[in-house]
Order: structure tokens, then C-alpha cells, then sequence
């Protein structure tokens, strides 16, 4: 029963993935993008202890309750008494409007999924297809990072990147060996907390956590 | 096309058109649980319906004849489609007249006469509402004809018998497609049938109104067949969306027994189904006109989506 | 011939003779579809290059298309002229038989130079006619456009034959059909075709000339561009791409399919915004040229990838909207005139209330719009509802990219679609319903005799076309056979239902649909009668008791289009001038404009000025240069042909 259902709940899972990516592109809140960032990690929790269930890897299931603790509870946490200390809870601006963001968003996941292609024949799993997606939502991630113009809904498309990274890991392979995974945890935490350098610093110069503040450095 | 065919065709049509106003009354009536308010009964529509149908017709003088003739064509087209929709049985005649694509036509149908007959009399309200009916439709069908593309893809068939019988007899299978083009129906149903948080059915303040501003110049008769005709709309919708997503339930082919239990399972669904609107309503705010194209334009891109995750994941 | 005074000989015998030798040609046409291909040499042409005419089934459908369609414009224009009016009406009578003769013969045409001869004289009788009113600057501005995009567009199509006949100085159809093409060639030829028969079709960036020749022409023979002449582009198109150039390769099809649907969403948003009855429904033919090039792409990638069966059906669709295009297009065009005629107003805000003095025209008018917005039962739904079944066979698509693209196309299909059912839902209830938005409007009279005859045999059409499918395919299917190698005409279907593929498959019956819906109508208007009354009582509008109600007060066509706006705004290129508080007269002006004219007509006709005056250099005006010049070239002459 779980052998003929789990693949299929984690096509599901890999869909509300990808539908999470793309509501996180359309937001126009912080508060929401971060209750929308809980709620990746969440899928993701779900995720890997199925695929922890499906093929008996004991590691996976601690892989699975490190993510509820740190993805789920402990980064939006932090997230939340950040905005609240930087005060920055008003809406979020985009550069480019919501519709076109959705429709690049939409031709990134068709190149996506057509580039992951060919490696997902080579895995040997029933689920491979969910690499193509993985990579789709790591996409819209990156460019969320992009069309937004404050620092906090950057980092968050930045942390959301990660979580891509690591859904097409446990999802489409049925795990990565923990020392990979460390490591790109480790990254992850190191990058996180240079962007909270940066955070702190550009408010300090400009009074404002806009992005494009930063063109005054330029020559000219 | 089988005797039992038959039979399910001609009660399906007097089912929907007899019981439409039955659903209405019952959605009001959880609205009014939920927000803790006494409701006037279930069987209140019924009431309007016959006060409205005594009463005298008044027409503006430079009401035309299509003004006159848009109710019956308006009802007409609505009850059409409650007849291809299959709710009780899959082996419907007129289910090789008209697919999932002449469905969602015949619901443009009445709408374009909607829309005419609102601005037939040239008031402000009226083209007001003509212009915003068509706005939410020019997003709101494309996204339905997404929904059912993608359910098409599946079943390899607009036809909508194959569509019910494909997805209701296959062995149990999660389609995350048809999750996505699941939330792009109910957002679609909320947007066309003139529900929170598109439009308030209950509201007075003609500004605010998209589907009830249209009918403002209509009474007696005419305001009766329009009435009934937005309650089997709802219907209709509801039932497409039981038939897609929920289609457990419906007759197979000349099966009789299946065909009588196939009743009960319909009011309970539809009964669920209500309640499950009225929540949505309870829990969502009106949206100012404007953020409508992007709550419909995000029903579209969802149906889109749908369509892709077919391609990709169940393809 | 020419003088005024013929206006009678014209308009009762001329045009009406005209209407006949339509209907006599479609009958023609229609037995000749049937057949096999037959060919003549005319005895017209130099001594060397005679003319070579073909009719085969292609042909003989767009002569089938030609005649009906022409039967019906010609009789409504036999009730439409009027003396006065810039030109003479016998010449206007000359240049418009010219321009049908020249289409058929751009139909027959079996060699390149007879086919480019027809459609010069095509270009040119349409731009007399278009300049028929030539009183108005803005209209002669318009015939210059028409003129100069209409031969920069042979100009692509000459090159194209040059192309084609790969260097054996046959111009002759025959030896292209006959010639292997290798694929840079072929693709070269493709794309010069595509760019010269798409810019007399109108497809963007090349269509800036059907929104002002359209207005500007008047209305039976815009009806006859709209209707007729954009489809010999198409026909130019298939001919060249599916029998010269024969076998298609599939990217082909992509780039077709892009222009297409970039036409369709670009013509219908501008449609949106028009405040003019003949520039809304000219952007309406180019979401409609849209629509038929998306068909067209279909076809190409469905061929290029050998898929026979599936391109027959996008072919199906294509030239069934061909078809249907024509009849309720003209149909509203003859509507717009009758109006324009009636009122003398083209503006869509000075218009309404005319559904009570021109019944006739109002529900004639209703048809067509019924049938443009592509609703069951008519002809519009058959072939989107076409199109769209063969959009649903695109997922199979063998190659890894199509697969996922092209089913998103048809999403852009399904919205340009409901966008068409929005923009005739604006222009039918602005003019005419409601209110009239002038005082003199309440004098208009109804269409004369003859054009309600044109208008009844155009919507009879739109019924037919809609009502009877599986007729009209198995009309299509010799095309197809040739074309694609495959049809769907033969089992499409009993003459009560339409299946295409398959009954299980997709299955569609009009007539039943058409009846049933009747039948439940009249049903509810008996027992409506019967359980309680029809009694009626007479009123001014409710208008939620406001008493002061006047014809301002309802939409304007810039109100109605107003949505659109904000939904499409990076489309437009939008001026505003909006009043200041402390105006005593305060104004408000909404320009929308096409950025294409500003980013790609406007520099390149500023680069073509500039490069002009660089050449005038050469002029000096003394005589003893241009000596020089004539030595030179001497000189140069004897050097090299020695």
C-alpha cells in the first residue's frame, strides 16, 4: 500500500512545491512570504520522511526532524523577529509586475524541466520526474531574488533556493550522503548570516532596506 | 444511449432545474449558521420565485425585444448545460451533442445575453455591470477551458462522460494536475457565479455590483427567470466540479440501481459542497473590482500550470 | 461608363450582375473541389511568358470562399452607393469588379508572373477603392500606407518566387513543385513568403495599414478586404508552403505559430480600446488572421513531425475559419455601413438605440456578433471548437520542448477567445443598445431592400456553416488529402454529429445542440405563459429611482474598453491629459496608440529619410553632371561587357 501510494504523494508533494514557489513569486507581503517559506519546509518534511518510510534509511528520518526543527519553526522564527525589529512589514515591490513574473515564471519551469530531462533518465527511481520540478521551483526562487527590490524577501528566495536543492536531492535520489548534506548546510548558514551583515549594514548607510539604493555606489 | 440513459437525462434536467433554488436556499441558510444570523429557510428562493412570477412585468420604454427575450434564452442555455453535465448517470444522449468546449460556449452564451440585456435600457448601472461581467469572463472562461484541458489530457476525451468515467472508475490515483486545476475551478466558480470575493450576492450598493447591477432594470417574470437561472448556475457549477473532481458515485452505463443510489450521493455532495462555499465566503473579504483580473489571472496561470504538471509528471 | 449619372445602371444592373456571376462562380468552384486538378494555358501574357492557370481543390475553395462571400457584398452594395461621394460611381463600379476578378485570378494563377500581375492589380484596384472618398487627407494618408506596405510585401513575394524556382528561370508552378528544395533554400523561401503574404494578411509587426485602410475604404469594400482579400494572403501562403515548397519542416510551424498568436492577442486587446465601429472590427480581422496563422503553425508542426492525421484536422480548422471569417466578418462590416450610412457617424460615441428604427440591421448584426464570439450553435464555435481539438493532441508532440509549449499556446488561443466574445459585446450593445447618444439618431431609417437581401444571405451563411459541419469538412477533405496526405473528412461523422477523430474522442452536433436549446426555450416561455401571465406594463427606467436619467450617463466605448486597459496597459502606448482642479473648462483626453508605430514604422521610416537625403547628393542640377554621369556609366559598360 505505501510502496503503490508513497511515489504518487510525492509527485503531489513535488506539485505543491512548485505551487508554493510560484505563490511566493506573486506575494506581495513579507508576512505571508515567510508563512509561505514554513510552509516549503514543511512539504519538505513530508517528503523526506516518506521517502525515509519508502526505502527504510534511519538517517533520512533524522534528516526529515532537523528540517521540522530548523525550516518549519526555527527560521521563520527568526525571520518574524527580524521584520519585527527592522520594521519593515509593509508590501513588498516588485520590478517587474506580478503577470509577466508569472509568465516567465511559467517558461522557466518548461526549461527546466526539458534540461533535467536527460539526467532524470538516469536515476533509477519511480519519482525522478520530481528532479525536473525541484529544479523549476529553484528557478523561480533565484528569480525571485531578482524582481524584488527589498533585502528580506531576497534572503528568503535565497533560503527557498536551498530547499529545492534539497527536495531534488531526497526526492528524486532518495537521499544524498550526509556529508554532502552538512556541507550545504553549512553553506547555506554561512551565506545567511553574511546577507544579515549586509542587511544591518545597509540600513545603517541608507535608512532603508531597498536594494536600489545600492546604484548610488556606481561611478557615475 | 440506453433506456436507463434516458431516464438519467430527463431527471437529471428536472432535477437541476427543480432543485437549484433548494441549493441557493441551502448556502444562504449556512451563511447565516456561520455568522450566527436566523435565515429566512431553505425554501425561500422558492418563495421569491413565485411572488416574482404573479407579478406584473414593467419595461422601460425603450426596451427592446432582445430585453425582452434575453430571460428566456438566458434560462434556456443554463438549463442546456445542466442537461450535458453528468450528475447521476455517465450515459447521457445529449452527451454527443455537446463536450467540456460546448459547455463552457453555452455558459458564454448566457452570458454575452446577459450582458446585452444589461445594456439594452442604457442606464449607468447597467453597462457598468455589462462591463465588468465581461471582464470577469474574457479570465475567467479561458481558465475554465484550462481546467478542462488538463482533465481532457487525462482522459484522453472532451467528451464529458469519458472524462467522469475515466477519472470515477480507474483505480484510485492522486493526479496533482488535477489538485492545481482543482483550486483554479473553485476560484473560477467563486469569480463567474458572483460570489466573495468577486461580487456580494447580498449586496445594495450598486457600485459594488457586477452581476445584480445587469439586472436592475428587470422585474416580474423576466427578474424570476433570471434568479432562477444565477441558482442553476451555481448548480452547474457545482456539479462540473463533482463530476471532475469528485465524480464517485455516478452511474456507469444502463445500470438502473447504480442510477437510484446515484441520487442520495448527489444531494450529499452537493449538500457538503454548499456548506463549503458558504465557509469560503464566511472566510474571505470582498476584493475591490480591480484586484479581480489578478485573483482570476492567477486561476489561469494555476489551470496552466495544471496542464504542464500532466505533461511533466503523469505524462 | 463614368459619369454620375449612371449611378442607376450601376447600382441596379452592374453590381446585382456582379452578385450573379458570384453565386455562378461559387457553383463552379464548388464542383471543381471535387474534381481533379485542371490547367489551362491563357492566351494572355507576352509571347514567351503566357499565362498559366490551375484550379485544383485549393483553389477551387477560396473561389468557393470568393463567390458566396461576393454574392452577398455585391447585392448589399448594389443598395449602397450613393452619388457625391469623391468618386464617380461607375468608376467605383470599374474598380471594384477589377478587384474581384483580380483575387479570382490570383486564385488560378499557376505561374509566378501571371500570379503577380493578379496581385498587383489587386493592390491596385483595392487602393482606388479604399481612396474612393478622396476628399479627406486622412484617407488619402491611409491608401499611401496600404500602397506601400501592399508592395513591400510583393516585393518579399517576387524574391520568394526567385527563391523558389532555384535558379532554372521556370517560373512556373509546375517546375516548383517539381524542384528538391534543399532546406536553407527551402527555409528562405518559407520566410520570404511568410513576410510578404503576411503582410497583406496583417499580421504584426506588418499590420499597420488594415486599422486606417479598413475605416477609411467604404464599407462593402471593406467588407471584401476584410472578408476575401486577406484570405488569397493565406491561400499564398499555403500554396507556397504546403505544394511548391512541399514537404514543411516543423520549426516552421513554431514561427508561424508565434506570429499567429501574437496577431490574435494583438489585434483583440486593440479591438478593446477602439472607439471607431470600422477600427474595431479591422483589429478584429487581425485576431482573426491570428487565429488562422495559429491553425497554419499547427499544420506545419504537425506535418513537419509526420503526424498526418493530426495535421489534416489543423488544416480542417484553419480554412473552416477561413471560411466562417468570411461570412461574419463581412456580415459585420455590411452592419457597421448600413449604420454609418443611416447616422453619418462612424464613432462609436455618437451611436446607440438603433436596434429600434434598424430592427433588420440590429439582428443581422446579432448573428454576426453571436458568430464572431465563437458560440455554439454557429459557425465561429465549429472551427475554434477545431482548433482547439487539435491543440489537445499537442502534449504528444515528439520533441521535448513542443510538447510543453504549444499546449500553452493554446491557453493564449482560449483567451484571445474570450476576449473576442468582450469586444462585440462593446460593439453591439454600443450601437445598438441603449440610449441614443444623439438627438438626430432618432430619425435613422432601416436598411433598404437590397442590402437586407446581402446582410440575410451572409447570416444565412453564418447559420449553415454552423449548423451543418460535417458537410463543409468533407468539402475540405480533397484539400487536406492533397495537402497532408491524410483527411478527416470520411469518418468525421454522420451529417447529425461531428467527430473528428473519434466519438468517444470528442463529439459535437449543433444541430441537436441547436434544437434542443430551442426546444427548452419555447418550453419555458409556454409554461411561463400558461401557469401565470404576460401581462406588461410600460415605464420609464427604474435606474434604482434616479429620475434624470439621460443618454450620457451610460457607457461611452472608452468606458466600456476600460478594463482591458488596465488588465493589458504595457500593450499601449497611452496619452493622457487629464484636467487640472482650478480648470474653468476642464478637459480630459485618453490617446492609445500602437507602440509599434513608434519603436519600429517611425525610425525606419526616419533611416529611409535620411538615407533618401544622402542620395539626393547626386542631384546638382547642372547639366554638364549629369553628362558626366551618362559618360560614366558609358564608359564603365564598354569596360565590363566586353
Amino acid at each position: 500500500m505505501l510502496q503503490h501510494f508513497g511515489p504518487q504523494v510525492i509527485n503531489l508533494l513535488a506539485a505543491v512545491l512548485l505551487l508554493l514557489a510560484f505563490a511566493m513569486l506573486s506575494q506581495r507581503r513579507i508576512l505571508s512570504l515567510i508563512n509561505l517559506f514554513a510552509a516549503q519546509g514543511f512539504v519538505l518534511f513530508l517528503s523526506t520522511a516518506l521517502v525515509a518510510a519508502l526505502t527504510d534509511q534511519k538517517h533520512l528520518y533524522v534528516s526529515a526532524a532537523v528540517t521540522l526543527v530548523l525550516k518549519v519553526t526555527l527560521l521563520p522564527w527568526i525571520l518574524h523577529r527580524l521584520i519585527r525589529r527592522l520594521n519593515v512589514k509593509w508590501d513588498v515591490e516588485t520590478l517587474i509586475n506580478i503577470p509577466t513574473t508569472m509568465l516567465v515564471g511559467i517558461l522557466l519551469v518548461i526549461l527546466a524541466f526539458n534540461l533535467a530531462a536527460p539526467i532524470s533518465q538516469l536515476a533509477g527511481t519511480v519519482t525522478r520526474s520530481t528532479l525536473g520540478i525541484a529544479l523549476a521551483s529553484m528557478l523561480l526562487s533565484f528569480m525571485m531574488m531578482i524582481t524584488r527590490s527589498k533585502a528580506v524577501p531576497q534572503v528568503i528566495g535565497f533560503l527557498s533556493m536551498e530547499n529545492g536543492l534539497f527536495f531534488a536531492a531526497t526526492a528524486a535520489v532518495y537521499g544524498m550522503p550526509m556529508v554532502v548534506e552538512l556541507g550545504v548546510a553549512l553553506d547555506v548558514l554561512v551565506a545567511a548570516l553574511i546577507l544579515g551583515v549586509f542587511i544591518f549594514e545597509i540600513r545603517e548607510r541608507f535608512d532603508t532596506l531597498d536594494t536600489r539604493h545600492l546604484e548610488k555606489l556606481k561611478e557615475h | 444511449m440506453s433506456a436507463a440513459g434516458i431516464a438519467a437525462q430527463f431527471t437529471e434536467l428536472a432535477l437541476a432545474v427543480l432543485l437549484a433554488p433548494l441549493l441557493t436556499g441551502w448556502v444562504n441558510q449556512c451563511r447565516a449558521w456561520l455568522q450566527n444570523k436566523s435565515a429566512p429557510g431553505i425554501l425561500q428562493p422558492y418563495r421569491v420565485l413565485a411572488k416574482l412570477f404573479q407579478k406584473e412585468v414593467i419595461l422601460a420604454h425603450n426596451a427592446s425585444s432582445l430585453f425582452r427575450s434575453a430571460p428566456y434564452l438566458i434560462f434556456g442555455s443554463l438549463a442546456l448545460s445542466a442537461a450535458i453535465v453528468p450528475t447521476l448517470g455517465t450515459d447521457l444522449p445529449l452527451n454527443e451533442a455537446a463536450d467540456a468546449i460546448a459547455l463552457v460556449g453555452l455558459l458564454a452564451l448566457a452570458r454575452l445575453f446577459i450582458a446585452l440585456a444589461g445594456m439594452d435600457v442604457g442606464t449607468a448601472f447597467g453597462t457598468l455591470g455589462a462591463r465588468r461581467e465581461m471582464m470577469v469572463g474574457f479570465l475567467a472562461e479561458p481558465a475554465l477551458l484550462m481546467v478542462f484541458f488538463t482533465a481532457s489530457l487525462i482522459s484522453h476525451s472532451t467528451s464529458l462522460s469519458t472524462i467522469v468515467e475515466t477519472i470515477a472508475h480507474r483505480e484510485l490515483v492522486i493526479y496533482p494536475s488535477m489538485a492545481f486545476a482543482g483550486v483554479a475551478f473553485v476560484m473560477v466558480s467563486l469569480a463567474e457565479n458572483a460570489r466573495i470575493p468577486i461580487d456580494n450576492p447580498a449586496t445594495h450598493l450598486e457600485l459594488t455590483m457586477i452581476h445584480e447591477a445587469m439586472v436592475l432594470e428587470y422585474s416580474g417574470r423576466h427578474l424570476a427567470l433570471i434568479e432562477w437561472a444565477a441558482s442553476l448556475k451555481l448548480f452547474v457549477y457545482m456539479c462540473i466540479g463533482l463530476a471532475l473532481f469528485f465524480p464517485f458515485g455516478i452511474a456507469g452505463g444502463g445500470d438502473w440501481l447504480g442510477l437510484v443510489l446515484a441520487l442520495p450521493a448527489l444531494a450529499a455532495k452537493l449538500a457538503v459542497g454548499g456548506a463549503a462555499l458558504a465557509l469560503i465566503e464566511m472566510l474571505s473579504a470582498k476584493m475591490r473590482i480591480f484586484r479581480a483580473p489578478e485573483f482570476l489571472g492567477t486561476a489561469f496561470l494555476l489551470a496552466v500550470l495544471a496542464m504542464l504538471v500532466h505533461v511533466m509528471l503523469e505524462g | 461608363m463614368l459619369a454620375p449619372r449612371s449611378l442607376r445602371l450601376a447600382s441596379r444592373v452592374l453590381f446585382p450582375a456582379g452578385a450573379v456571376a458570384g453565386l455562378a462562380l461559387a457553383a463552379v468552384a464548388l464542383q471543381a473541389i471535387f474534381g481533379s486538378p485542371a490547367s489551362r494555358v491563357l492566351p494572355l501574357g507576352l509571347p514567351d511568358l503566357p499565362f498559366h492557370a490551375r484550379i485544383d481543390a485549393l483553389s477551387a475553395f477560396f473561389l468557393l470562399l470568393l463567390g458566396a462571400v461576393a454574392a452577398g457584398i455585391s447585392t448589399f452594395a448594389s443598395g449602397y452607393l450613393r452619388a457625391g461621394e469623391g468618386q464617380p460611381p461607375g468608376l467605383q463600379c470599374l474598380c471594384y469588379h477589377a478587384f474581384l476578378a483580380s483575387m479570382a485570378a490570383v486564385l488560378v494563377a499557376d505561374d509566378a508572373y501571371f500570379f503577380m500581375v493578379a496581385w498587383e492589380t489587386m493592390a491596385l484596384s483595392s487602393f482606388f477603392l479604399v481612396t474612393s472618398d478622396h476628399r479627406h487627407a486622412e484617407i488619402r494618408r491611409a491608401g499611401y500606407l496600404y500602397l506601400l506596405i501592399a508592395h513591400l510585401g510583393a516585393i518579399s513575394i517576387l524574391l520568394c518566387f526567385g527563391a523558389l524556382q532555384a535558379g532554372t528561370g521556370d517560373y512556373t508552378f509546375d517546375a516548383m513543385r517539381r524542384i528538391e528544395q534543399p532546406a536553407g533554400w527551402a527555409t528562405v523561401a518559407f520566410l520570404l513568403a511568410l513576410a510578404g503574404f503576411g503582410a497583406k494578411a496583417g499580421i504584426v509587426p506588418l499590420h499597420v495599414w488594415l486599422p486606417e485602410a479598413h475605416p477609411a475604404a467604404p464599407s462593402p469594400v471593406s467588407a471584401l478586404m476584410s472578408a476575401v482579400m486577406l484570405k488569397t494572403a493565406v491561400y499564398g501562403m499555403l500554396r507556397v508552403t504546403l505544394d511548391l515548397i512541399g514537404l514543411p519542416l516543423w520549426w516552421w510551424g513554431v514561427i508561424a505559430l508565434a506570429a499567429g498568436l501574437v496577431s490574435a492577442l494583438f489585434g483583440i486587446v486593440f479591438a478593446a480600446v477602439q472607439t471607431d465601429m470600422k477600427r474595431l472590427l479591422a483589429y478584429s480581422s487581425i485576431e482573426n488572421i491570428g487565429l488562422i496563422m495559429s491553425g497554419f503553425g499547427l499544420t506545419l508542426l504537425f506535418r513537419g513531425f509526420s503526424m498526418g492525421t493530426l495535421a489534416a484536422l489543423a488544416l480542417t480548422a484553419t480554412l473552416y475559419h477561413c471560411l466562417n471569417h468570411a461570412f461574419f466578418k463581412s456580415l459585420l462590416f455590411l452592419s457597421a455601413g448600413s449604420v454609418l450610412h443611416a447616422t453619418r457617424e462612424r464613432s462609436l460615441d455618437r451611436l446607440g438605440g438603433l436596434i429600434q428604427r434598424m430592427p433588420w440591421v440590429a439582428w443581422c448584426a446579432l448573428v454576426g456578433t453571436v458568430a464572431i464570439a465563437g458560440l455554439p450553435p454557429l459557425n465561429g464555435f465549429v472551427s475554434e471548437w477545431l482548433l482547439l481539438q487539435a491543440f489537445l493532441f499537442t502534449p504528444g508532440l515528439p520533441h521535448a520542448y513542443m510538447n510543453m509549449l504549444v499546449p500553452v499556446a493554446a491557453a493564449a488561443i482560449a483567451l484571445a477567445a474570450a476576449l473576442s466574445g468582450y469586444v462585440m459585446v462593446k460593439f453591439y450593445g454600443v450601437v445598438f443598445l441603449g440610449q441614443p447618444r444623439e438627438a438626430r439618431l432618432s430619425e435613422t431609417h432601416d436598411a433598404g431592400p437590397w442590402e437586407r437581401t446581402g446582410l440575410l444571405w451572409l447570416a444565412a451563411g453564418c447559420v449553415a456553416l454552423g449548423l451543418a459541419p460535417v458537410t463543409v469538412i468533407s468539402l475540405l477533405d480533397p484539400i487536406t488529402r492533397s495537402a497532408t496526405g491524410y483527411g478527416i473528412g470520411s469518418h468525421a461523422g454522420s451529417w447529425l454529429f461531428l467527430a473528428p477523430i473519434e466519438p468517444q474522442r470528442a463529439s459535437y452536433s449543433p444541430l441537436l445542440f441547436f434544437i434542443v436549446a430551442t426546444l427548452l426555450v419555447v418550453v419555458t416561455w409556454l409554461s411561463v405563459r400558461i401557469f401565470y401571465h404576460g401581462r406588461v406594463r410600460r415605464a420609464g427606467p427604474w435606474d434604482c429611482g434616479f429620475p434624470y436619467l439621460d443618454s450620457r450617463m451610460q457607457d461611452t466605448a472608452e468606458g466600456f474598453g476600460q478594463p482591458v486597459r488596465h488588465v493589458f496597459e504595457p500593450f499601449f502606448r497611452i496619452t493622457l491629459e487629464t484636467p487640472l482642479p482650478l480648470d474653468s473648462r476642464p478637459r480630459y483626453r485618453e490617446l492609445v496608440e500602437d507602440r509599434l508605430w513608434y519603436w519600429l514604422y517611425l525610425p525606419v521610416a526616419r533611416a529611409v529619410e535620411r538615407v533618401t537625403a544622402l542620395v539626393t547628393v547626386l542631384q546638382r542640377g547642372r547639366i554638364s553632371v549629369y553628362l558626366m554621369y551618362s559618360f560614366a556609366t558609358l564608359l564603365l559598360l564598354l569596360l565590363f561587357v566586353r
